[in-house]
């Protein structure tokens, strides 16, 4: 099963030709992603990569059949393309842009809300490296092979951080059914909570692991959430026990701006919820593990 | 990005806000030729940095003759001053704003800011101003009034006026108050202003409405279409070492510990300062070389680790996905080679292309401890800046 994406999704690439939208469409193509096209305004009827180019989503979703899309548009045209992708009835979008504004995102969001909820598009990221259900489909970025397949679902803002959960968990050989990066911006598409709640319906899935950061309340809302909705356990990790307050460190949303956002109030506030924490960053392999062997 | 409180003022008073008379100086001169300028008996002089809480630190002056300004400006200017909200270090002052005194009725708070969790602008106000707003929040939330708004229609009347009535500004200050929260409210969404916050604004004894205070600041992914505001960053204010990141395209935080840190990744950034800490270190920044880190790059990145004296120990951290284990391997080993450092570094890599960059690190026979796991990294790293520091 796995959630967002699997072998059959067809998928297209918004920024195809660009420099980094054709080395990761290559990538996702090698990993065994269904992509079948791409996007870019003006280059419509060309071959890219062996695949059609269509000038606008809605011609990619009529012509292609396109459910799924990727996003390596610029900051200062993303948000336009994700709204595009939302308006011609793509599924799931994820968005790999770091740095667009966050006036912008309020706007994404606001207009992704007129779509009745089973309409509306699924959007994660921006910022993000992307969803990965290991063996079956990329839709994103990251190192594909640091990934075997399995039974925990992942949920993370960070993309290197995910990849050292992966890593952890396959030399333990432990498998992932998809792991989900949410990105570090301040307003994202889709939260932790938001994610779980996918994680929770699907029957593949067994523990579910999420890794948060410093900043804003997501990662308590999640906890909340799983205490109160989620049969499956839940373990996290919080990074930034050495961040100051008031400092961004590098992720736009990685602020500490107000009570309960640090990373030691977060996990005193998840341990009363119930969830099992990671003591340290190298551990997340390991304490999945001892929750795999508790099931 | 922050920006002084003289230079929110010029931005507000576009936006229709009214404020007390001032002036910016330069020098001790300067402030007193303003002071004439401005008239009256009483003025306030106020340090220029990018800080809060300037008042209680006595970087906010109230000066009744032409010498008390001087010697106010003679105590701030060219002065590192520190404040709860800048660190030990303090901020270098180097303008002042001269401003003609006001007498106060009544101070309130008036604040916009981006609400990450509601996703939408959120206006803030509390008839109890003058005094920090977290403060209050703690001990008396129910003093704060916060109204959302609504995207797609923007700030209403409506709204605009319920919160001059929490604010218990009605009367003949009812349609200035509304003028004053309209203006606000379109100079943060007009400039991409993260917040807008004016604390106090006060009501005169004349019955007028100034913005006594003013900070805002804004969103750094938009400033590509604000090219007005990301005129007004001053970098004065700024941790040098911050500015050379920026100029290199790297992320970084200057921290207070002595373990000099470069990672590929903010989460997995903020991960291994965290290792380090509970491995009994401190971590001497927070870096991320982001994705794609050639030589030069890695290079650039060791050179401003390294530019911190405090640093005895350097810790890399690489996961490699879009990078190359290899490329940043290579990068490593020229740097250590061009700055010739002396400094023990723990090289830890893994993912993409990782034997062909072990394989550089162990051929270079450079003195480089490696690394397999992130907690062998930190640990060995905690153990060399002891070892060092012994």
């Amino acid at each position: 099963m796995a959630i967002l994406i699997n072998e059959r999704t067809r998928i297209i690439v918004q920024g195809f030709t660009g420099r980094i939208g054709t080395f990761h469409a290559q990538e996702m193509i090698d990993y065994g992603s269904n992509v079948v096209g791409g996007v870019t305004p003006g280059k419509g009827g060309q071959k890219h990569l062996g695949l059609p180019v269509f000038n606008t989503v809605q011609e990619a979703v009529e012509q292609a059949g396109a459910e799924a899309s990727i996003v390596f548009v610029p900051p200062a045209f993303a948000a336009d393309s994700i709204m595009e992708a939302a308006d011609a009835g793509i599924k799931y979008c994820v968005s790999i842009t770091d740095g667009i504004p966050t006036q912008d995102m309020m706007t994404v969001k606001n207009f992704l809300r007129l779509f009745p909820k089973k309409n509306r598009m699924v959007l994660t990221g921006p910022n993000c490296s992307g969803t990965i259900s290991p063996g079956r489909s990329m839709l994103g970025i990251m190192p594909g092979h640091i990934y075997s397949r399995g039974i925990v679902g992942v949920v993370g803002r960070s993309g290197t951080l995910g990849y050292e959960a992966a890593d952890q968990m396959r030399r333990l050989n432990i498998g992932i059914s998809t792991s989900v990066g949410i990105g570090g911006d301040p307003i994202i598409g889709s939260s932790h909570r938001d994610i779980l709640e996918k994680l929770e319906e699907d029957p593949e899935t067994r523990v579910a692991m999420m890794i948060g950061e410093i900043g804003g309340p997501m990662e308590v809302e999640a906890g909340v959430f799983a205490k109160e909705n989620m049969s499956k356990p839940l373990v996290a990790y919080i990074a930034g026990l050495t961040a100051p307050p008031g400092r961004r460190m590098g992720h736009a949303g990685a602020i500490i701006s107000s009570a309960g956002e640090s990373a030691a109030e977060k996990v005193e506030r998840l341990k009363e919820l119930g969830v099992t924490i990671c003591p340290t960053p190298s551990l997340m392999g390991e304490t999945v593990a001892q929750v795999l062997a508790g099931l | 990005m922050d920006i002084h409180e003289y230079q929110a003022k010029e931005i507000l008073a576009e936006y229709g806000i009214k404020l007390a008379e001032g002036g910016l100086a330069y020098t001790v001169e300067e402030a007193v030729q303003r002071s004439r300028e401005i008239g009256g008996n009483v003025w306030v002089v106020k340090a220029q940095i990018h800080s809060g809480a300037r008042g209680k630190a006595g970087a906010i002056k109230v000066c009744r003759s032409h010498e008390e300004i001087e010697a106010a400006a003679e105590a701030l200017l060219g002065k590192k001053l520190v404040t709860h909200q800048t660190g030990p270090a303090g901020k270098l002052c180097l303008k002042l704003y001269i401003e003609a005194g006001t007498d106060i009725a009544r101070e309130v708070y008036l604040a916009f800011m981006m609400d990450r969790s509601h996703e939408r602008i959120v206006m803030v106000g509390s008839a109890q101003g003058g005094m920090d707003i977290e403060t209050l929040a703690t001990t008396n939330p129910d003093a704060i009034k916060k109204i959302h708004i609504e995207p797609a229609v923007g700030l209403q009347d409506f709204q605009a006026r319920t919160m001059a009535f929490a604010l218990g500004l009605n009367g003949e200050l009812l349609n200035h108050t509304i003028r004053t929260i309209r203006g606000c409210y379109r100079a943060l969404r007009d400039l991409d202003a993260n917040i807008l916050e004016i604390n106090p604004l006060v009501v005169t004894s004349n019955n007028e409405l100034f913005a006594l205070d003013a900070k805002m600041s804004f969103d750094e992914n938009a400033l590509f279409r604000r090219h007005r505001i990301s005129e007004l960053r001053d970098n004065t204010q700024i941790d040098p070492r911050e500015i050379a990141a920026a100029e290199a395209g790297l992320s970084y935080v200057g921290l207070d510990g002595d373990i000099g840190c470069m990672i590929n990744g903010a989460g997995l950034a903020m991960a291994t300062m965290d290792m380090i800490k509970l491995a009994g270190g401190e971590p001497a920044n927070f870096l991320d070389v982001g994705g794609g880190a050639s030589a030069e790059r890695t290079e650039k990145a060791f050179r401003l680790v390294l530019a911190d004296s405090n640093v005895k120990a350097m810790l890399v951290n690489i996961f490699a996905g879009i990078n190359r284990c290899d490329w940043i391997a290579e990068g490593v080993v020229q740097a250590v080679r061009n700055i010739g450092t002396t400094i023990p570094l723990v090289v830890r890599l893994s993912g993409t292309n990782v034997e062909e960059g072990r394989r550089i690190i162990a051929d270079s026979g450079l003195p480089i401890i490696t690394a397999e796991t992130l907690a062998e990294a930190a640990e060995k790293a905690v153990h060399a800046r002891n070892q060092a520091v012994a």
